[in-house]
């Protein structure tokens, strides 16, 4: 079954016509052709397609699309502003907090939530934060510090 | 002077990636593509007796389905004993049939109208089933579920023993353990007709997957091209053939379109490979003055029902065995026996993390037992530079003793151990602040690691093409691969450094097999050092091209020419700014180019390198040879608290000193540790894959532990240099040492805690309480 529902994505109004038990991630990637936004688990355990809902930060994998009908969705392809890395994203390349990458959108998103509800997180802050974001490569060490050298 | 080397300088592709714009496997997306989706065994050990496809080819939106019936008539992988599509099921991973359709939803849908009757065959679910008189077997034709036993010797073990003041002896269990790469395994197949097989694919293998593909199909390896995605982590999962890919090329043979097949999380966790359990028995021995004497090891591992290049993981515990440490006897054994559990397959250390657990927790307990530092013990028998092995590993460079001295310096060792030898009698827990239900400890572990290459395969080697164009820009292509792990950056650092030009000049073109040159494959720690090489060398012959023509420019010799800041000058000119100094003595690179280029019978700068290293296969016989170029030395020194109440272990600092020959790029290095040490606590504490029944139990991220970034320790990454003879610019591999000693620097650091010596991995607190109240139970 299928049902018409309007999102705004990144800034733009998009009509979509979507199955009714996919979620705002299948519509990210497949309907939108968003790739940004990576599909590491389904189970809402990696953090991997993190995005914002209205501001929150969600897992886009639990979320059905049919249930976000008139929501304002921010994905990682909405964060640099006019080619312009954001200072997170800036800072988890210079720091060395990228290695396969596949977790970065997702990093990027939480740690964008993060830090608007609190300019200042502590280091503990931000790996409790930071917790829902599985990573493979890193080690977290320099994540945390990319994150925490944004304030 | 180097100006590159030693730089942090970000990774090339980290923009991309922080912004959304990197294609990984999952994303890639063809005109006309389909999705495929794969059927697997419901029976561990079945004979396939019928599959029924009739009413899944009659949905709408599929395009192909296939079975044992569409199989080529070739086996492929390691073992020779595989087939995409089975007749006889072995494990729960075995493919009997694939649809192809036109979104993943219908092809889903598919698979459940497929119907399969089997006749279940008695199963074999563990090494002692598997090897039972009269076992059920689960590859007839091989006459036994022992695939294949590894002997290695050297010294006299008998006599090692007589020469023994001191003989312990323990056996571990080690567990199934995930990749867990956080984008799962994927590959987009495009067959062509009559032409070529095109695959979009995360493999770690290019060329060997052409080949090995090829073998599958049964078409010309000439008629197969690899191209990589951006790979969301490889870890060892992408060294192999794995049945999804020769289905998805056959699945697109047929249709026609170019097919997608993507695993799912848990599909990831039940058909991906698994690291080999294995149990283990070791004796070792020692003189009183600390030499070691003897070391003699006996391992099963549970390779599962088929042989893939991971059940040669025996090769590398072998090497820790015979050569981590002087050990003058050394007798090892190894059985691979094939079960009806998991798919296994190699991970990241290969055999490593498992040996150097047990190698080195035993040395713990030598060194208790001889009343000697840990420390102390192991610097007694630490490895050397410019030293042999019995096993026939030629040690270059070696820094083993300065990283032990180096983490033992950040170790708080407490008041009552103020000098470099112990009191004998350890006392536990004596970090403990309160004296209460948690007691600290420290514990120390040292690793040993190829570094330089490892002949595993006929050809060790990697090739490189270095061009400069008429605007002065480098482009190197490389056969090496890049998961993650910064290679793409060193090497372009590398490239730069040679050429005098700054490494973001440099682009790097590495993820084509029509485009590259060959190369074995990104694993054993070697892309530093062997792509390393080869770009070098490359570098090298574009910068003789370079010199010979600023050399008639400027009427001086080649060979006192330097280049540097993007410009060629005499190595005797004024050591000034190209700007300052006279206008003929420092040439802009392009200018070089151009010069070299637009004339009568010109040629362009295109250099060529190729470095495959001066090293061994092991002997087939013996298993001696020097397997590679050089070695990397580290060790680990884990500090941790256990709630001797609820059994948790709570790892409070890791500080961890590698050997690295030199550091090309200081932060691509301390990440491979600061990952390496997050895979090392998981095998350590928290990372198993519970199979029962040839059934894993927790496929996925809430029950198969990961640690997080709240779980993490602040860890201490130290560099240690030694600077190699044989790597370019004096470095060596550090990919894979990490995490290979971690989870026996915190088994030590449990027992100096609690006094209990863990030998199950992973240490849980169910494990670990259960020790201390069998303990409790034995003294009460």
């Amino acid at each position: 079954m299928k049902k018409a529902i309007t999102l705004t994505v990144n800034g733009d109004r998009r009509e979509l016509y979507v199955a009714t038990h996919h979620s705002l991630l299948d519509v990210i990637r497949n309907e939108l052709g968003l790739m940004g936004t990576h599909r590491g688990c389904d189970t809402g355990n990696c953090g991997a397609c993190t995005i914002q809902v209205d501001g929150l930060a969600m897992n886009a994998c639990l979320l059905l699309a049919v249930d976000y009908d008139g929501s304002d969705i921010l994905t990682i392809e909405g964060v640099a502003q006019e080619g312009a890395l954001h200072p997170v994203q800036r800072a988890l390349v210079e720091k060395g907090g990228i290695q396969c990458g596949f977790c970065t959108p997702g990093m990027v998103m939480n740690a964008l939530a993060l830090l608007a509800d609190d300019p200042h997180p502590t280091e503990a802050d931000i790996r409790a934060r930071l917790s829902g974001n599985l990573c493979r490569c890193t080690g977290y060490a320099k994540i945390v510090e990319a994150v925490g050298s944004v304030q | 002077m180097s100006t590159h080397i030693g730089q942090r300088l970000p990774k090339l592709d980290a923009a991309d990636k922080a912004s959304g714009r990197a294609t990984y496997g999952h994303d890639v997306r063809l005109p006309g593509m389909l999705h495929g989706a794969i059927l697997y065994s419901a029976h561990a050990h079945a004979r396939i007796l019928r599959v029924d496809t009739a009413r899944a080819e009659r949905l709408p939106g599929v395009k192909a389905v296939l079975t044992a019936a569409d199989n080529p008539p070739t086996h492929f992988g390691y073992g020779k004993d595989q087939t995409p599509f089975k007749t006889v099921a072995r494990s729960l991973r075995d493919e009997i049939a694939a649809v192809a359709a036109v979104d993943l939803d219908t092809a889903r849908h598919a698979l459940s109208l497929i119907e399969v009757e089997y006749a279940p065959l008695p199963p074999v679910f563990s090494v002692a089933a598997a090897l039972a008189p009269a076992a059920p077997l689960i590859h007839p034709a091989h006459g036994s579920n022992l695939f294949q036993t590894y002997h290695y010797e050297h010294g006299d073990p008998a006599r090692g023993e007589a020469e023994s003041d001191l003989i312990l002896e323990s056996t571990y269990r080690l567990p199934y353990v995930n990749h867990a790469c956080m984008e799962t395994s994927v590959v987009v197949a495009h067959y062509q007709q009559g032409g070529r097989l095109t695959l979009w694919s995360t493999t770690q293998i290019p060329f060997l997957l052409q080949r090995d593909l090829a073998e599958a199909l049964g078409i010309p390896g000439s008629h197969i091209r690899v191209i990589q995605t951006a790979i969301g982590g490889a870890f060892g999962r992408g060294l192999d053939i794995y049945p999804f890919e020769p289905i998805a090329a056959l699945l697109s043979m047929r249709a026609g379109k170019p097919v997608r097949v993507a695993f799912s999380r848990r599909e990831e966790f039940l058909a991906g490979p698994a690291r080999q359990p294995a149990e283990v028995s070791l004796r070792a021995g020692a003189r009183l003055d600390g030499r070691l004497t003897f070391r003699e090891v006996s391992a099963a591992l549970d390779i599962g029902p088929y042989v893939s290049w991971g059940s040669v993981t025996p090769l590398v515990m072998m090497e820790t065995t015979a050569s981590l440490y002087k050990v003058p006897h050394v007798r090892f054994r190894a059985d691979c026996i094939y079960t009806n559990n998991l798919v296994t397959g190699a991970m990241r250390g290969y055999g490593n993390p498992q040996s150097t657990f047990f190698v080195e927790t035993m040395m713990d307990q030598l060194a208790e037992a001889l009343g000697l530092d840990p420390v102390e013990f192991r610097l007694i028998n630490a490895n050397e530079p410019n030293s042999a092995t019995p096993q026939g590993l030629v040690i270059t460079s070696c820094g083993m003793k300065e990283c032990l001295q180096a983490v033992a310096a950040t170790a708080d060792r407490g008041a009552d151990r103020p000098g470099e030898q112990t009191t004998v009698e350890p006392i536990h827990g004596r970090l403990d602040p309160a004296a209460g239900a948690h007691k600290r400890g420290i514990g120390f572990a040292a690793t040993l690691n190829v570094g330089g290459g490892a002949r595993i395969y006929r050809s060790d080697g990697c090739g490189a093409t270095v061009k400069v164009d008429d605007f002065g820009h480098v482009t190197l292509i490389t056969g090496s691969t890049e998961i993650g792990q910064g290679s793409e950056t060193v090497l372009a650092q590398i490239v730069a450094e040679t050429l005098g030009v700054h490494p973001q000049d440099v682009s790097v073109i590495n993820a084509d097999t029509d485009l590259k040159p060959w190369d074995v494959g990104v694993h054993a720690s070697r892309t530093t050092f062997i792509a390393g090489n080869a770009a070098r060398l490359a570098a090298l012959e574009a910068r003789r091209q370079i010199f010979e023509t600023a050399a008639e420019m400027l009427g001086v010799a080649p060979d006192c020419l330097i280049a540097s800041e993007g410009h060629i000058r005499a190595a005797d000119a004024p050591d000034l700014p190209p700007r300052l100094s006279a206008p003929t003595s420092a040439l802009p690179l392009a200018r070089v180019v151009r010069q070299r280029h637009f004339r009568q019978g010109g040629q362009i700068v295109v250099g060529e390198g190729w470095y495959d290293p001066p090293t061994q296969m092991v002997d087939k016989d013996t298993y001696k040879g020097n397997i590679s170029a050089a070695y990397g030395f580290g060790a680990q020194m884990a500090e941790v608290e256990v709630d001797t109440e609820t059994g948790q272990v709570r790892v409070l600092r890791l500080a961890c000193a590698n050997d690295v020959g030199r550091a090309i790029n200081p932060m691509a290095v301390e990440g491979q540790i600061e990952g390496g040490a997050q895979m090392g606590l998981g095998y350590a504490l928290s990372e198993e894959l519970i199979v029962a029944n040839g059934q894993a139990l927790n496929p996925d991220f809430h029950h198969y532990r990961l640690f997080t970034a709240a779980d993490m320790p602040p860890i201490e990454t130290i560099i240690v240099e030694t600077d190699d003879p044989g790597g370019p610019f004096g470095a060596k591999g550090v990919g894979e040492m990490g995490g290979t000693p971690t989870a026996a620097a915190i088994a030590n650091a449990i027992y100096d805690a609690i006094g209990i010596r863990l030998t199950e991995l992973p240490m849980t607190p169910e494990r670990v309480l259960a020790a201390i109240l069998h303990r409790d139970l034995e003294s009460a």
